[in-house]
């Protein structure tokens, strides 16, 4: 039995596995249920001078009949009074002590209103503080959420205002909605921000009804763009969460989020630098109890590999991340199709010869279709293995190389040592 | 090995294949992971079904695993003989839309893991000094054994036959159950501690005295025995097998020549019937019919296995009753003699009673006959307990599954019967659970002890 509790900038709690800011943490009720099971904290849904929401707030993505591939929503920051969700947080916290209870803020970007509702928040006993600089609908319209965590002076400014009375940890949430986030993580960092989570939603539009051209979701016939989520932006998160985890002037704790789905997507963000994960899509899709598998798997994986805590798993990919300068130019892969257990669709064939570089030959073979890769020519981009639909049917190969590992960077520098 | 040898060994393989990966995944995530979901409602072991589907579509195989065994300590064997279509894929909600996911393949897939991977998925408790003796290793014996030890009970299980398994070893086909898969379960369970004394029948080994002296509680989980007699002429004769019998010497390894090409009729309609038709079938028989004294309307066997025995080639004749055995002068079977029947009145069991019809005689010529008309209760041993029973089903209170005597607890086949319940190896399985978390609720609470 693995250790899964995780310390998060001094944030403890009995797992990695917290419900993020967002409609499932919207009330006392549904935390005291997401506790109950297992879930090992909650970022409470944003509280900050009350607003009104739209009827009609979520869409959703379906990817060839799979539900729910992405999700889209317009609701706001919390519509309950403040006093409500801290009476709320004072019940909860009470009856758990051991889990952790962050509270996500979002004011107006003035330096007394950050001071009064940490103050508030923290008075009825929080583990945390998250920093909401990444609504990117509705919110950043007021020039707050997004709006704020576009430009770097914002975040760092009123970072530090919050950090001047808190007297707990401070997590900053960043947005994806920004070319290169480690520049806002940065100004975070500089505000004294303890940890910072990302991604945020990214702004989308989930689609257009082709019968009424009102597009989804719409208010009354008319449409807002919303934040993006679910397991389609998990690569567009783990990248992120990637590039923060391995900038050596981003020095605190990532709380990893993006379309996390199972335990092994919270594997992939804690060995890409994420001490813990937030959870929402999955839990809107499934209820809070998918978080059992999600303990159970982990637990077991930690197990098999032989590790003891989860701790440990944090951030062990990250030294593998790198710029592509520094990738092996001599390094090479080649695809070797296994005919035995081919079922002959032949998607790889035509993915190579219409789309990448023409080198998987189909050819009979006593009037038995087969395939075969014709090595010389294979480049090793692995999109036939991708676009296989058969485990086992194409590997993708190491071929050792004649010549010694050389990456751009090293060619490079090897070619100006020569010009002098 | 000869290649007729060989035939019939290829003819006792496991039918159904396992799930490849693709298969299984690409099913997992089919699975709607249901709240309150009518599948677990429907498993007699309440497996949390969604919860174990969900974790081989994550790749938790060893949660998955740990899942089913937890609920259903011999989920490997229900995997593939639970008739999954009256259980939880006949819940399914998706029944209603698309089809049901396939649970019962699903359950292999992830129990062959188990299998295969020799994961320790459960621990014997700390001894709480208690000392237990089931009487049968069967389904219902092995999973009350598999909790006890898991709360601290020294288990002893005293099983006549020579392997552990019951029904599981012994009675369910091979094509649908291999012996490797009880195998396992059994050594499972053994891994905890349990002491499986095989070739031990109480009676004539050990005494039920014996047992009710030495230990502090006793759980009655025999099963049912062989087929009882037809009451007609010509059951001596050669060819005319106990179905029971039959069955499970095509579980005991060498398989016997002497069905290939002969004419077999088949006595009763229930599912040993059809196992009885069916692995005449296997055997090489060129013929195989099942005699059934009313219709298909009255048949007891299931949907499933009526068809799978169709497709094995059986003839089924309704209506249709064993009158007389014929045999030649070496006392071997050669033609059954039937009257033709017809349904009358609604009897006490909410049935039509079948009639003769009189005058109607006629003979089959066949080369063997099977009986399969129910078993026969082990009363001698439920009574040198000192327990009382109706017709061999033992009077147990349903909801302690304890007998008169408040050490004696009973279940699976022993008391089922006479209207209570039916008779499946999943429900033997979940009793044998409820009988072990009754003494172990007694122990806990010592001031209700009687």
């Amino acid at each position: 039995m693995a250790d899964l509790r995780i310390d998060l900038a001094g944030i403890k709690s009995p797992n990695p596995f917290w419900l993020a800011s967002a409609p499932p943490t919207n009330s006392g009720y549904q935390v005291q249920r997401a506790f109950e099971a297992g879930w090992g904290g909650a970022v409470w849904k944003t509280l900050g001078e009350p607003i009104l929401n739209v009827s009609s707030r979520f869409a959703a993505v379906s990817y060839n009949g799979q539900r729910v591939a992405g999700f889209n929503n317009i609701e706001l920051i919390t519509d309950r009074p403040l006093e409500v969700n801290l009476q709320e947080i004072y019940e909860t916290k009470k009856r758990f002590p051991n889990h952790a209870i962050i509270v996500s803020l979002m004011v107006e970007p003035k330096q007394e209103k950050w001071h009064e509702i940490v103050k508030k928040v923290e008075d009825v006993g929080v583990d945390g503080l998250e920093l909401n600089f990444g609504c990117p609908h509705g919110m950043a319209e007021r020039g707050m959420g997004s709006a704020s965590g576009q430009v770097p002076e914002l975040v760092e400014k009123q970072t530090y205002w919050v950090k001047e009375v808190a007297r707990t940890p401070v997590i900053v949430k960043l947005t994806p909605n920004i070319t290169d986030i480690t520049v806002t993580a940065e100004a975070a960092t500089r505000g004294g921000a303890d940890a910072i989570s990302m991604i945020n939603t990214i702004n989308s539009l989930a689609g257009v009804d082709l019968d009424t051209w009102n597009t989804v979701p719409h208010v009354g016939g008319k449409g807002a763009h919303g934040g993006y989520c679910g397991p389609a932006v998990k690569p567009i998160a783990l990248n992120m969460v990637a590039e923060c985890a391995r900038n050596p002037s981003i020095n605190v704790p990532i709380s990893g989020i993006g379309g996390i789905s199972n335990w092994q997507d919270a594997a992939e963000f804690m060995l890409m630098g994420a001490t813990g994960v937030q959870v929402c899509t999955a839990a809107m899709h499934h209820g809070f109890s998918i978080v059992e598998d999600m303990i159970d798997g982990l637990n077991n994986y930690l197990d098999d590999k032989g590790i003891a805590s989860v701790m440990d798993l944090v951030g062990r990919t990250v030294p593998r991340y790198s710029d592509w300068g520094n990738l092996d130019l001599n390094y090479k892969i080649v695809a070797e199709i296994n005919n035995d257990v081919c079922i002959n669709c032949n998607k790889c064939h035509i993915a190579c010869e219409d789309t990448s570089h023409q080198c998987i030959d189909l050819y009979t073979e006593s009037g038995r279709p087969m395939l075969k890769v014709r090595e010389q020519d294979c480049v090793g981009c692995n999109l036939c293995s991708i676009v296989c639909p058969v485990d086992g049917a194409i590997t993708m190969v190491e071929r050792k190389s004649a010549i010694a590992p050389m990456t751009w960077n090293e060619r490079q520098s090897l070619i100006s040592n020569l010009a002098k | 090995m000869d290649s007729m040898t060989s035939q019939l060994q290829r003819n006792f393989v496991e039918l159904t294949n396992r799930m490849t990966k693709n298969e299984a995944l690409e099913e997992a995530n089919r699975c709607l992971y249901c709240y309150d979901a009518p599948c677990i409602k429907a498993c007699p072991t309440s497996i949390q079904i969604p919860n174990f589907i969900k974790k081989i579509a994550s790749g938790n195989m060893k949660g998955s695993a740990t899942t089913i065994l937890e609920a259903n300590p011999i989920g490997a064997s229900c995997a593939r003989v639970c008739p999954t279509e009256e259980l939880c894929e006949g819940a399914c909600v998706l029944n209603a839309s698309t089809k049901p996911i396939k649970i019962g393949h699903l359950q292999r897939y992830a129990t062959d893991w188990a299998m295969e991977s020799d994961a320790q998925l459960f621990s014997k408790g700390q001894s709480n000094g208690q000392k237990v003796a089931i009487i049968g290793a069967g389904p219902a014996g092995l999973s009350a054994a598999r909790d006890l030890s898991r709360f601290g009970y020294s288990v002893t299980i005293y099983e006549a036959e020579s392997k552990a398994g019951g029904l599981g070893s012994y009675g369910i086909v091979s094509f649908r159950l291999p012996n490797e898969v009880v195998d396992w379960e059994v050594e499972q369970i053994a891994k905890l501690g349990v002491d499986i004394k095989t070739n031990t029948t109480v009676g004539i080994d050990i005494s039920a005295e014996a047992i009710l002296e030495q230990y502090d509680s006793v759980i009655l989980a025999v099963g049912m025995g062989a087929v009882p007699n037809l009451r007609i002429e010509g059951e001596e004769l050669a060819g005319v097998h106990d179905a029971i019998e039959f069955v499970k010497q095509t579980k005991m390894g060498a398989l016997t020549k002497d069905l290939v090409g002969k004419r077999v009729a088949v006595i009763g309609a229930g599912n040993t019937a059809i196992d009885g038709a069916t692995c005449a079938v296997r055997l090489g028989a060129e013929n195989v019919k099942i005699l059934y004294r009313r219709t298909q309307k009255e048949m007891t066997a299931y949907k499933f296995e009526y068809e799978f025995a169709k497709q094995d080639g059986v003839e089924f004749n309704w209506l249709t009753a064993p009158q007389k055995i014929i045999g030649d002068e070496a006392g071997q079977v050669v033609g059954i003699e039937c009257v033709k029947m017809k349904l009358g009145e609604v009897g006490a069991d909410g049935r039509q009673r079948p009639e003769v019809v009189e005058g109607s005689n006629f003979i089959i010529k066949v080369d063997a006959v099977i009986k399969a008309i129910g078993q026969t209760r082990f009363v001698s041993l439920i009574e040198a307990f000192g327990l009382k029973h109706t017709d061999g089903v033992v009077d147990i209170d349903e909801t302690t599954m304890q007998t008169p005597n408040k050490k004696v607890f009973a279940c699976g086949d022993v008391v089922f019967g006479n209207g209570q319940g039916e008779a499946m190896v999943v429900t033997a399985a979940q009793q044998g659970k409820d009988a072990a978390q009754m003494i172990h609720n007694r122990l806990k609470k010592p001031s209700e002890l009687a």
